[in-house]
């Protein structure tokens, strides 16, 4: 328990430090930014008690938002997507249910049903994010190409690197 | 008592969301005021420290155009002193307002933290407090106007670019003297819109674009950019005015902060006069 406990801890500041100092400075096309920084909130493990997940999850987009200097918004999308996570989890169990300790992620239950995971949580996040930057939808069309190419790229990003460090372990 | 306390238990989960939300809302509210002093942005040492580090990793890459910009700076800068001096041997003789002679003053700034792409953007600098930059000064570069600070510590501050759709800069056309506003339509990092130019004003392509110096935020006459398109809608009382931008906010490297000595007997001067009228 305490050694997951610090593969989280760090992997906390791991996932932080990345998207504040690499990531931050990647925007394709001028439209498709990098949140990377959630695939920690998403991929923590399915027994992780709700009110942790909410708290752990306000502290990552508090300390992006430092970063990002847009104080509230990360961690207004963060919590959001934090809180729904659960819902969503519940919705979409596959037959014969979770496997006990299981992280929800591509290595437990294949491509298919991580796409459909993180996918929705990803557009809640991303639209939260910019619609309150955008303080409501005056912008709305380039608002979802942001949306929509961000979603892409984060998900992408993802993806790759759940099979990266899959294959490692191995 | 009972009871509530176990409706308050058995939702806990929706209650605590409810609750950081809430938090949320308020710092996004309380961070949108546009002067303040705040401790939670990269203006904080230990954020700026490490944005300063990722900063300074970067600038390896873009170094070749850094000293290309230098350089033309200095010549430029030169060839300013030049003039300067020739005009005060002329001035000398004349005002014995000294404080005439230098309204302003500039500090000079490395930028450490740059936006364009998002709606709001900012831009955290190397110099803070102790270079006694405030909130509410001006910031310029070599090529044009750049923003304002909003916030400082002791050794950083960070300024709302021009992108910013918040921000507005009172600007007039150089040629026929008119004035509007200056503001970012969230869109394309190298076009700023100019609002309220009604619609008598003839506006052409090409027509440079400065500051007003009426808020007395910037000095006046600092090149803010060029007209690259003007349409007319019908009805419309003011003209949509697209104006490109001279500085190129992707490739910011080095700022001056401006220093009003005068700012503040113009404010009191004018509180006094509207507080008079009234």
């Amino acid at each position: 328990m305490t050694r997951s406990l610090i593969i989280q801890i760090i992997s906390f500041f791991a996932y932080l430090l990345l998207q504040v100092l690499l990531l931050k400075n990647l925007v394709l096309f001028n439209v498709a930014f990098c949140f990377f920084y959630v695939a920690f909130i998403l991929l923590l493990p399915l027994e992780t008690n709700s009110l942790s997940l909410l708290v752990v999850s306000f502290l990552m987009g508090f300390l992006v938002d430092v970063f990002y200097d847009s104080l509230g918004i990360h961690t207004a999308a963060c919590v959001l997507v934090a809180y729904l996570r659960k819902y969503w989890l519940a919705a979409i169990t596959p037959q014969g249910g979770y496997d006990a300790g299981a992280s929800p992620a591509i290595a437990a239950s294949g491509l298919q049903w991580f796409i459909v995971y993180a996918l929705p949580l990803l557009f809640v996040h991303h639209a939260a994010l910019f619609f309150i930057e955008a303080a409501g939808f005056g912008l709305f069309w380039h608002s979802m190409l942001k949306i929509i190419g961000s979603v892409l790229f984060t998900l992408t990003l993802m993806v790759l690197f759940q099979y990266l460090s899959w294959t490692n372990r191995r | 008592m009972d009871r509530l306390l176990r409706f308050l238990y058995t939702y806990r989960v929706f209650f605590t969301f409810f609750v950081l939300e809430l938090l949320c809302a308020w710092m996004i509210v309380t961070n949108n005021q546009y002067q303040s002093t705040r401790y939670f942005n990269t203006s904080n040492r230990w954020a700026a420290n490490l944005a300063g580090f990722s900063h300074n990793v970067r600038e390896y890459f873009s170094l070749r155009a850094i000293n290309e910009e230098l350089a033309n700076e200095n010549a430029m800068l030169r060839d300013k002193l030049e003039r300067e001096s020739q005009r005060l041997f002329v001035l000398q003789s004349g005002s014995r307002d000294s404080s005439a002679l230098q309204r302003y003053s500039y500090i000079g700034a490395k930028v450490i933290n740059n936006s364009t792409q998002r709606y709001k953007n900012f831009i955290t600098i190397n110099r803070g407090r102790l270079d006694s930059i405030a909130p509410g000064m001006a910031v310029v570069s070599k090529d044009g106007a750049v923003g304002k600070v909003k916030s400082v510590s002791d050794h950083y501050a960070v300024l709302i670019s021009l992108l910013n759709i918040d921000d507005n800069v009172s600007a007039t056309i150089t040629r026929t003297g008119h004035f509007g506003t200056a503001q970012w339509d969230g869109l394309d990092p190298r076009y700023i819109s100019l609002k309220y130019i009604p619609r008598h004003v003839k506006p052409l392509v090409g027509d440079t674009i400065r500051t007003s110096g009426f808020n007395a935020v910037f000095p006046e006459g600092v090149l803010i950019g060029v007209v690259r398109d003007v349409t007319l809608p019908e009805q419309a009382p003011f003209h949509d005015i697209k104006v490109e931008l001279a500085q190129d906010f992707d490739r910011l490297a080095y700022v001056s902060v401006v220093r009003s000595h005068l700012r503040q007997e113009k404010d009191s001067l004018e509180k006094i006069t509207t507080g008079i009228a009234k």
